[in-house]
């Protein structure tokens, strides 16, 4: 028979409670092959980068010329590969190791322009490129001019 | 041909290492985007501080290619200007010696985001 | 005439609206997974031809309702409603299907609850006498979603281990006032209950409170209990919300009988790489339209407790730090 008399049932569990059986029962990521994929694949990028440094060094490029070549050829592999669909493979498996170098900023500014394509080449393409390098420029750019202005004044 | 190439890879290594731990010991609301902008200002502020320099001679690729060598090279690049042109270099400094990085990030990204589509 | 209501949230139907058909379409994925004979057509890729996943996404969902109006053999201009939902913002997907179907159409959010929450609402539509044939049919799609509420899907991220995949696929479920088939006999409108999960890559955390609510309200509705179904299924909790809501229902006092599991642990297997398991509207509609169809009809399964759980937050709300209200919402069917 339906019952007809009316509220009071409810879950017996506070919510204090309940975040502490929710965490019990959250799987934690697996912190040691995270660090080992991580150190693996952001050093060989890193090796990567080097041996591309060595190799403008070995044509004449001034040290500073190298470096600056190098991180300009990293970051068209790293686009390359995220628009060949690899890039996100990669990053399943390196996690940060595959995040942190250029190769990964470069990714970070591809995926998302690259997907919104389809909402045109202004505001798509154009606004998405700026997902993640936006705020990394902003950032980055300020406290480059605020070191400036300090070093201006301490000297 | 194989000068620096295994320090750049410790060091490299090292630092991913570092971002790793950023992402999965925090709250999942800090995302890669904010492990991105912690990387370049903190590499900002060591490059500042004198610290990052000798990480650039000893590892080369391995400080300069993750996003805190992008920082280093922007602080180190306003320091510069400022030793050339005063308050000016303070604004122009940290742009010009990043110029190759920021005008290859955004050419080779709209170039191959327009050439290819996404897989899913 | 008397008021249909059971206790709290529970309504009871007199003359049992009947399930007349059922089409379930899924993406490749899908296809491969433990339920993959069960569904009546999957696409070999994510687009299938369209230009847009979201155009995919909204043809998948005609696909699906035209599926269940053929299936069910009759003439489309029959049908009195069309009930749809998804996850796209302002439901597009099932916005663009109704244009195309061109039958009067109720638009319904639940999120991942949508389902479970439109079979209730065409069900008093039929007994309540407005209506002798309703369509209802939800749709996901993991790439819309992924952009929608997550990452692009080329970006090199790690997902978390509670996080789920959004299932892509579309169910269509056509009701009708008599005939041949399930019947369902009565649905319970769940409460929205937050107890304060802000990881939006934990969905299954923030909705099972509320699915075992709503469980929990069902039974002391109809004074019934678990040993009264043999499956009882809730739609997308994933490993750790079945979890979580089994234990919240056994410190609740609540005896779920033999078969408590989730569609979402059920769609994919562990090799598949989903973590946690499937999510989306479509999760608990294609295994609704596909397996436990199947057994209703074939009487393998005799009474199912389905309950749709959604999760209701946005993309925005996720930003600004809040946390994420959960909804379940039950039909029990009669074979």
């Amino acid at each position: 028979m339906p019952n007809q008399t009316l509220r009071k049932p409810a879950i017996s569990i506070s919510p204090e409670e309940y975040k502490a059986l929710a965490q019990k029962y959250t799987p934690k990521p697996t912190l040691t092959k995270n660090i080992l994929r991580a150190f693996l694949v952001g050093g060989l990028i890193c090796a990567l980068g080097q041996v591309i440094i060595n190799i403008f060094s070995g044509i004449g490029l001034t040290p500073k010329e190298a470096s600056n070549a190098a991180t300009a050829a990293m970051i068209f592999l790293g686009s390359l590969l995220t628009g060949l669909g690899v890039y996100d493979e990669i990053g399943k498996f390196g996690g940060a190791g595959s995040i942190i170098p250029v190769t990964g900023f470069a990714n970070s500014i591809v995926s998302p322009a690259m997907e919104f394509k389809r909402e045109g080449y202004v505001q798509g393409v154009g606004a998405k490129l700026f997902t993640v390098a936006g705020p990394v420029l902003v950032y980055g750019i300020a406290a480059s001019i605020i070191i400036g202005v300090l070093a201006y004044f301490l000297h | 041909m194989f000068h620096l190439i295994f320090p750049a890879f410790i060091v490299g290594g090292l630092i991913c290492v570092i971002g790793q731990l950023m992402m999965d010991l925090t709250k999942p609301s800090f995302t890669p985007a904010h492990v991105l902008v912690s990387f370049v200002t903190g590499g900002a502020v060591l490059g500042a501080l004198g610290v990052y320099e000798p990480l650039v001679k000893f590892a080369g690729a391995g400080a300069t290619i993750p996003l805190s060598g992008f920082g280093y090279s922007l602080a180190q690049g306003a320091i510069e200007g400022v030793g050339k042109r005063g308050l000016l270099g303070a604004l122009s400094g940290g742009v010009e010696a990043t110029a190759v990085g920021i005008a290859a990030a955004v050419f080779f990204g709209y170039l191959m985001s327009v050439t290819f589509n996404p897989k899913g | 005439m008397g008021l249909k209501r059971a206790g709290n949230q529970t309504v009871l139907f007199d003359n049992p609206p009947v399930i007349l058909s059922s089409y379930a379409v899924v993406g490749p994925k899908e296809g491969k997974g433990p339920l993959g004979k069960t569904f009546n057509s999957i696409w070999q890729d994510q687009l299938n031809g369209e230009k847009t996943w979201e155009l995919a996404e909204s043809k998948m969902l005609q696909e699906a309702l035209q599926g269940s109006i053929s299936q069910a053999g009759i003439g489309k201009e029959q049908i009195d409603f069309m009930l749809a939902g998804d996850l796209l913002n302002q439901i597009v997907s099932s916005n663009f299907a109704a244009r195309l179907m061109a039958l009067p159409f109720i638009g319904v959010y639940g999120a991942c609850s949508t389902m479970a929450l439109s079979l209730a609402l065409g069900s008093m539509m039929i007994d309540g006498g407005f209506a002798e044939h309703v369509l209802v049919g939800v749709s996901s799609h993991h790439d819309t979603a992924e952009r929608q509420f997550r990452a692009p899907t080329e970006q090199g991220t790690q997902r978390a281990m509670s996080a789920q995949w959004t299932v892509t696929g579309a169910g269509s479920v056509l009701l009708g006032k008599k005939g041949a088939g399930p019947k369902i006999t009565s649905a319970t409108i769940g409460r929205v209950i937050d107890y304060g999960e802000t990881d939006a890559s934990n969905m299954g955390s923030a909705m099972a409170p509320a699915v075992a609510d709503t469980i929990l309200n069902h039974f002391h509705d109809l004074q019934c209990t678990g040993q009264d179904y043999d499956h009882i299924a809730s739609g997308d909790l994933g490993t750790v919300g079945l979890a979580l809501a089994s234990e919240v229902l056994k410190q609740s006092g609540v005896d779920t009988g033999t078969e408590f599991t989730d569609c979402g642990v059920r769609i994919f297997d562990s090799t598949q790489d989903v973590h946690a398991g499937g999510s989306g509207c479509a999760c608990s509609a294609v295994v609704f339209a596909g397996d436990l169809m199947q057994k209703l009809r074939a009487r393998a399964l005799k009474r199912v407790l389905l309950i749709g759980s959604g999760a209701l937050h946005s993309p925005t709300s996720a930003l600004q730090g809040e946390s994420i209200p959960g909804i379940g919402h039950a039909v029990a069917i009669e074979a």
